[in-house]
């Protein structure tokens, strides 16, 4: 019997304007590129279940000409499978249809096989088969607020999803309208957006119509969220009750991204934007920022990070993955993607020049299933 | 009876066993919408390509009749002829 390798190794998936790359390494400083997958459709969300045997990639997939769907595979993007009738259709009687897949959201291990989704129309979804059949969330499409939600410059997206250990407690995010909370598992909603401040209405305290660009939840804290907001940094300790604004110590108060620590209290990373005038880093200077007291104060991370840099960073063009320490990716719109083994500390580039990146997950598989399947996808002639 | 041929552009034609048309028997004039029910009835991906949910061609995917593109007729309901041929063909779009 041959040497089996049983360390960890490391996925990351790139979703990009047109198409999917996967990077693999088993340091986190090697990394080998592969694709596209998918070329010339965008993939706009990802999501890595690791809950089962095998890791699961599933993808939203949108062709501008032949419509959105949802894809997985099995056995780390060698092969990919689509749904017959598609994972996520909108019921008769709503009149609506899918245009676009934001967000994929494996749920906890306590919860296998289920996903949420996060779509435009502004909707969520839920599966409990493991992505490949999603319901549409009736209570937030007919939550009387929903004609009056409305679309930010990217769509009218329910773009992120969050949901607590007990899974009674869900909260979304959308783009715009702001953050919705249930506390019955998503049966019902409320607008939970006070103190979260928009520059874009006449009312700068509204009870909904935010735009929101993301909200985290701190894994250690129960009822601790973050949200990157359009203009507006901010932090909530009590399940969004009450949302207070810790974007003292940033350069910029614009921005997308929002990361948490998978394990740790109080850390989340951002990756700030001039303004919503000015999309660019700040001074063009690209850098990434960590709090690790739960926004009292920031540090800058740019180690690794190029002097000059003109390109934003989506929403969901940054990840954590799982390791320890933690990992930090992310990509730009122009097709630069790096990654950190150290928490920001330091990163690498482990892309660039592809096309506009739109979503980044990573995630840590073990060494017996990376090597097994690609001995699988060797012996079957189908390329890894 | 003679049959109406739909023409699928090559990227859709994996969709479909990998066939570059498809043909449905008519004795008489049928709309789009009927053609392309009985076409991609044992395609449904192929199917959620050309049409949304709601039944809706895709705003970039479009259906020649006699050489006119089908939203300048009748859009899914413009009739077809036993006989004629139906051209699927994706517009410009995209950067």
């Amino acid at each position: 019997m041959g040497f089996m390798a049983t360390a960890e190794s490391y996925v990351l998936a790139i979703g990009t304007k047109k198409g999917l790359w996967l990077a693999r390494s088993t340091d986190r400083k090697e990394w080998s590129l592969s694709g596209p997958h998918f070329l010339m459709s965008e993939i706009p969300s990802i999501g890595i279940d690791t809950r089962g045997d095998n890791p699961r990639i599933m993808v939203g997939v949108r062709s501008e000409h032949w419509g959105p769907t949802v894809a997985h595979s099995d056995d780390l993007g060698a092969t990919w499978t689509e749904p017959e009738q598609g994972a996520i259709k909108f019921p008769e009687g709503t009149d609506a249809a899918l245009e676009r897949i934001w967000q994929i959201y494996p749920d906890s291990a306590s919860r296998p096989g289920v996903v949420w989704a996060g779509c435009e129309p502004i909707s969520v979804w839920k599966s409990t088969d493991g992505g490949e059949h999603f319901e549409l969330n009736r209570g937030l499409w007919d939550h009387p607020h929903r004609s009056e939600w409305g679309a930010g410059y990217g769509g009218a997206a329910a773009h992120s999803i969050v949901v607590n250990p007990s899974g009674e407690n869900v909260h979304v995010a959308m783009s715009t309208g702001g953050v919705y909370r249930s506390l019955d598992g998503g049966a019902s909603w409320e607008a939970r957006n006070k103190g979260i401040q928009v520059r874009f209405m006449p009312d700068p305290y509204p009870e909904f119509g935010q735009c929101v660009h993301k909200i985290a939840a701190d894994a250690a804290v129960e009822g601790r969220l973050y949200a990157q907001n359009h203009h507006g940094v901010y932090r909530t300790d009590d399940n969004g009750e009450n949302w207070i604004s810790i974007a003292d110590g940033l350069p910029a108060d614009f921005g997308f991204v929002m990361l948490t620590h998978p394990r740790r209290e109080g850390t989340a990373w951002v990756i700030p934007i001039k303004a919503d005038s000015e999309r660019i880093p700040p001074d063009g200077r690209l850098a990434v920022h960590r709090t690790d007291d739960a926004g009292e104060s920031w540090k800058r991370l740019d180690v690794g990070l190029p002097d000059h840099e003109y390109n934003a960073v989506l929403r969901d063009a940054a990840a954590v993955d799982s390791a320890e320490p933690t990992g930090v990716y992310f990509g730009t719109r122009g097709g630069s993607v790096y990654a950190s083994a150290d928490e920001g500390e330091s990163f690498i580039e482990v892309a660039s020049h592809l096309p506009d990146v739109l979503c980044i997950r990573a995630a840590v598989v073990s060494g017996d299933v990376a090597a097994e399947l690609a001995a699988a996808a060797a012996t079957s002639g189908i390329p890894a | 009876m003679p049959d109406i041929t739909v023409v699928l552009p090559s990227v859709l034609q994996p969709l479909a066993g990998g066939q570059s048309y498809l043909t449905t028997p008519a004795d008489g004039a049928v709309t789009v919408e009927s053609l392309l029910d009985a076409v991609t009835g044992d395609y449904p991906v192929l199917a959620r390509r050309i049409r949304d949910e709601t039944g809706s061609l895709r705003r970039y995917v479009n259906i020649y009749v006699n050489g006119e593109e089908v939203r300048r007729l009748k859009g899914l309901d413009t009739e077809v002829a036993a006989g004629q041929e139906v051209l699927i063909i994706q517009s410009v779009a995209g950067g």
